[in-house]
């Protein structure tokens, strides 16, 4: 069902695309007003999004730790999983960022004559890897499209992205990634049933927006082929925020602009911004250094339930407590 | 807001990473003008429209470069002329200034064409021989400079 | 034991496949000896809760407050405020999979509610209907669903098959954690009263009493003479245990089940011996006579109050600082809730081992170690004399308990032990230790009589790890550092891998330890004959 209404969503939004790239009266709205709005709702939309998370406390440190303490200075503590230190913890961030490193770990669970059997499972690792460093190189080569003049690394990402030089114009290695890795992702929500089952809606949408964006990307460079003069004319006009409306804008570059920006729109909203979020999550980004320093609780002061007090104990089992011989805190006081 | 000085700075990160573009062409000083190409004066037709051939030249290119290499094809018909098909003796008998024609586009992108990992620019030829002033001709006599690596 | 399927015919019930409908369109089934009782009114009252009443999860009207369903969502409104962690494990959940086969109670059920993906959905998608524009626009397709009653027997059922353990989050590459919303989601239930009576009714015990048990301090000092008394059987030592001694050093704070449980007790014997032998200067107390936490399994006030009497206690007895003994959640507790809940501890003193000199930095400001970092410490420095050939009837594994292991990350010390105490010792696969080592099953109060089949479920991925080395090593035995383990992976064993025995660590230190003046030991701790039972245990 979710599958269903992701494919009809898309469709529509296709539609859409087509309606604003082919109807040129409404080429300023889908080629200028469109991307400011989808850029300030991505902007403004992250934004809010932190503050609300940051405007809740962590009360607790709750680290997950995945390795040895720091305990006794004869035992080797595993710096990376189980930090200590405020710099351990941004290294064991910045595997857990660079490298997704806890995805890293992924096992495979199976069932045989009664035997629980795990094998190592590093696909969703390696496709996920694949997927986001395409998207983020793609990103990356695309501010030749953004600045002028182009920066320096852009031409050497070009050149590694193409080190093999085939086809011309020349195939990047990231344009055969992020579709592989998209399609990957996209397969084993649609076939893999464990996968299929938890899916939600708005778990094929991003898939099928990022995938329609790659395509239709592929498409201006190498089978209909467009003239960027134009395109580069419109995109530095609006990042200089001087809109300029160029004539002969390939109408393949407008759908291609309208899903990046439903894209920018869509994600503030939704499961993709578990890229901020991931920085702050409690169970990585925190020492577990519980028992050397204090966490503090905003408001811990708000429990407001009284915990049992010795004396209210002492109260009640006096009679069996001399009994036995325990010391006492108000025997003398009776006594007198 | 509770971590707040972490959170600020992880905010100003993200806003400085995602409008880093903004900054930079503002610190260029960045027009929204195209880049301005020198067309040939004589003559008035290339082999293909303009539109075609802007998005396109590359295709025909590689296209020549292939036949020319690996089948031993040379001439490319069109209209009633036939032409040889060179980048260098054909397309630049018009387009006579890499720099002033291929380079605007191609620097305006970001883009390196292999072409010149073999063919030598007819202007670097040039170089090695001529001053600052017949540099400054350029445009002028190109017919005599197609001395062309094969 | 109260379950009819044999150990074949409830491994051949597990498969992983999945309902036709939709898991929001799959209602729960209370099919008997998958969940747990009721908590008692009494329990409840005793601890100021709401809704005391007598009802059952089978039964069709569980006597909830009209407005429930406010009560839970401002319940949660007013979560979502206080920790970041509930509101981003709500929003930033990208549904991968990756945790899906990581929970044993998914492993050993095959229920997909079990994933830990969608337990976080049964929660989330209660957020999504009233906290998130979508969820209030589109309703189900955007993955909301609002909350009705069978929502809530879903969150009863499912919420309450969750040990807590956060293996899950070992493997979420978000961190998603969800013991954290589990947690939250049986604090919500508790505000109308829906929990669970062998959660609430050691709650309610320990609150009075200073212990799960309920029992009193004539009880308690019973129990700790009795032991005094049979490790003099033992090793022929009458050794000192002090009880609610002012002015000792260290106050020694362990679960209640070590001095009433078995085979927790012949830890007990363990500590005895040991404190003894080092001439530790410390004491017992009847009054925080419980490490463990049952208010952790229900709400973080519980948590709180419950806890609150170990400082408390410091304090009234001048000591100088803590050790805890053997146990899984009550060192979650202590080390990661603790010192934010009722600390600073600036009345005690940062640990110094007496005997070795040892400074115990790591546990500066919460002053409370644990007992096998004391031990390892005290075996580097060669200050106890140990003959691991006593334990040469026993060939081990470690089974590391969830909370140490995913809270703490204490992995070496209790190995560094077991390997200067025993001779055989082998480990468990790779996939099944350490942080990611399963559960028993039965934490997080599930270890009833009447969850009987849910805990063999849950425990099977542990079972079947401890079967392996079991049958292909020849251990007869799996130590472990956690009360509940030692009372819940005795029962598992004896239906998935019989022969199997359960222990604790300082069980084995006691059995080992040479102590001055002792007489020649015939017996082990659990006054066996030290050699011949390796035979008897072969047969198995």
């Amino acid at each position: 069902m979710g599958l269903l209404f992701s494919i009809f969503t898309f469709i529509i939004l296709l539609a859409i695309a087509f309606i604003g790239a082919y109807v040129e009266g409404l080429h300023y709205l889908f080629g200028i007003v469109l991307p400011y709005i989808a850029f300030a709702v991505f902007i403004i939309g992250i934004v809010v999004r932190i503050i609300k998370w940051a405007q809740s406390p962590v009360p607790f440190r709750i680290t997950t730790t995945c390795g040895q303490q720091r305990s006794l200075d004869f035992i080797k503590q595993n710096k990376i999983d189980n930090p200590f230190t405020g710099l351990q913890t941004f290294i064991r961030m910045f595997f857990e960022i660079i490298l997704f490193r806890s995805l890293f770990r992924n096992t495979k669970a199976g069932i045989k004559e009664n035997k629980l059997t795990y094998g190592a499972n590093k696909w969703l690792w390696l496709f996920s890897i694949v997927f986001h460093y395409s998207f983020l190189i793609i990103v990356l080569r695309h501010f030749r499209f953004f600045t002028e003049p182009v920066p320096s690394f852009v031409p050497f990402i070009q050149e590694i992205d193409g080190f093999f030089q085939i086809g011309l114009p020349i195939i990047y290695l990231t344009t055969i990634g992020i579709t592989v890795g998209l399609l990957y992702l996209l397969a084993r929500r649609i076939f893999d049933n464990q996968v299929r089952y938890i899916s939600l809606a708005s778990d094929y949408l991003p898939l099928f927006l990022i995938l329609s964006i790659a395509i239709t990307g592929i498409l201006m460079r190498h089978f209909f082929k467009v003239d960027l003069t134009p395109v580069k004319q419109l995109t530095l006009s609006i990042l200089s925020f001087q809109p300029i409306l160029p004539a002969d804008v390939n109408p393949i570059f407008y759908i291609h602009l309208f899903f990046v920006c439903t894209l920018l729109i869509y994600f503030p909203m939704s499961k993709l911004v578990h890229m901020p979020g991931i920085f702050l999550s409690p169970t990585r980004n925190l020492a577990n250094n519980n028992r050397a320093k204090r966490h503090i609780n905003p408001w811990n002061s708000d429990f407001k339930m009284h915990y049992h007090t010795y004396e209210e104990y002492e109260d009640e089992f006096r009679e069996v407590m001399r009994d036995v011989g325990l010391p006492l805190e108000k025997e003398e006081k009776n006594v007198d | 807001m509770y971590d707040g000085w972490k959170i600020i700075l992880g905010i100003i990160i993200f806003l400085v990473v995602f409008t880093i573009p903004l900054w930079l062409n503002i610190a260029n000083k960045a027009d929204t003008s195209i880049p301005e190409l020198v067309l040939p004066t004589d003559y008035k037709e290339c082999i293909a429209p303009r539109d075609y051939m802007r998005a396109y030249h590359m295709d025909i290119l590689d296209e020549w470069r292939d036949k020319v290499v690996r089948q031993d094809i040379r001439m490319f018909k069109f209209k009633d002329q036939v032409v040889e098909m060179s980048l260098t003796k054909t397309c630049m008998k018009c387009h006579d200034s890499k720099q002033n024609f291929c380079d605007r586009c191609h620097n305006y992108f970001g883009v390196k064409p292999y072409c010149w990992d073999c063919h030598v620019a007819p202007e670097e030829v040039k170089k090695k021989f001529a001053t600052r002033e017949d540099l400054n001709r350029l445009n002028e006599d190109t017919e005599n400079n197609n001395s062309v690596r094969r | 034991m109260s379950i009819k399927m044999t150990r074949e015919e409830l491994a051949a019930s597990i498969n992983y496949k999945f309902p036709k409908t939709n898991w929001m369109d799959t209602p729960v089934v209370f099919k008997k000896g998958t969940y747990n009782n009721a908590a008692v009114p009494d329990s409840i009252t005793y601890v100021n809760q709401p809704n005391p009443r007598k009802w059952q999860p089978y039964e069709d009207d569980w006597k909830l407050p009209e407005n429930w369903q406010t009560i839970i969502l401002e319940g949660l409104r007013e979560r979502l405020h206080k920790f970041r962690s509930l509101k981003l494990f709500m929003d930033i959940c990208v549904r991968c999979g990756a945790c899906a086969d990581k929970c044993h109670f998914y492993l050993g059920s095959g229920d997909p509610k079990n994933m830990p993906v969608l337990r976080a959905e049964l929660l989330r998608a209660v957020y999504r209907k009233d906290f998130t524009t979508a969820g209030k626009l589109m309703g189900k397709i955007a993955g909301a669903r609002e909350l009705t009653f069978d929502v809530l027997k879903e969150w009863f059922y499912y919420f309450y098959q969750c040990t807590q353990c956060r293996r899950c989050s070992v493997f979420c590459p978000y961190g998603i954690d969800t013991a954290e919303i589990t947690f939250i989601a049986r604090e919500l239930m508790n505000l109308i009263g829906v929990n669970i009576d062998w959660v609430m009714t050691p709650v309610a015990n320990s609150h009075r009493t200073g212990n799960h048990l309920g029992i009193q301090p004539h009880g308690f000092v019973d129990s700790i003479e009795f032991a005094v008394d049979d490790l003099e059987e033992i090793t022929g030592i009458r050794v000192q245990a002090p009880i609610n001694k002012k002015g000792a050093e260290v106050l020694f704070v362990t679960p209640s089940a070590d001095y009433f449980g078995e085979p927790h007790y012949y830890t007990l014997l363990g500590y005895l011996a040991l404190f003894h032998e080092v001439g530790l200067d410390y004491t017992w107390s009847t009054y925080a006579s419980e490490g463990g936490n049952f208010g952790s399994f229900v709400s973080h006030e519980l948590m709180k109050v419950l806890n609150a009497k170990i400082y408390a206690e410091a304090k009234r007895l001048k000591v100088k600082w803590i050790i805890g003994g053997e146990c899984g959640h009550m060192w979650r507790v202590l080390h990661q809730y603790m010192d934010t809940l009722n600390g600073p501890a600036d009345f005690l003193e940062t640990p110094v081992s007496p005997i070795t000199g040892t400074k115990f930095e790591h546990a500066r400001s919460t002053k409370m170690i644990h007992i096998t970092e004391f031990t390892a410490d005290l075996i580097r420095h060669n200050k106890i004399k140990l003959d691991p050939s006593r334990n040469d009837h026993w060939h081990a594994t470690f089974h590391d308990s969830c909370n140490p292991a995913r809270a703490i990350g204490l992995f070496e010390e209790p190995r560094y032990i077991l390997k200067h105490v025993l001779n055989k010792f082998t480990e468990m696969p790779d996939n099944t230790i350490r942080e990611q080592t399963f559960c028993c099953g039965s934490g997080a109060g599930l270890g009833t009589e009447e969850n009987f089949e849910m805990r063999m479920r849950g425990g099977f991925p542990r079972a079947n790890a401890a079967k392996y080395v079991n049958e292909k090593y020849g251990v007869n035995v799996v130590a472990c550092i956690c009360a509940i383990d030692k009372a819940t992976l005795v029962p598992l064993f004896n239906y998935w891998v019989p022969g199997l025995e359960v222990a604790g660590v300082h069980e084995f230190v006691g059995n080992a330890l040479v102590m001055k003046g002792e007489k020649p030991r015939e017996l082990d701790m659990r006054q066996q004959p030290l050699h011949g039972k390796e035979e008897e245990s072969k047969n198995v």
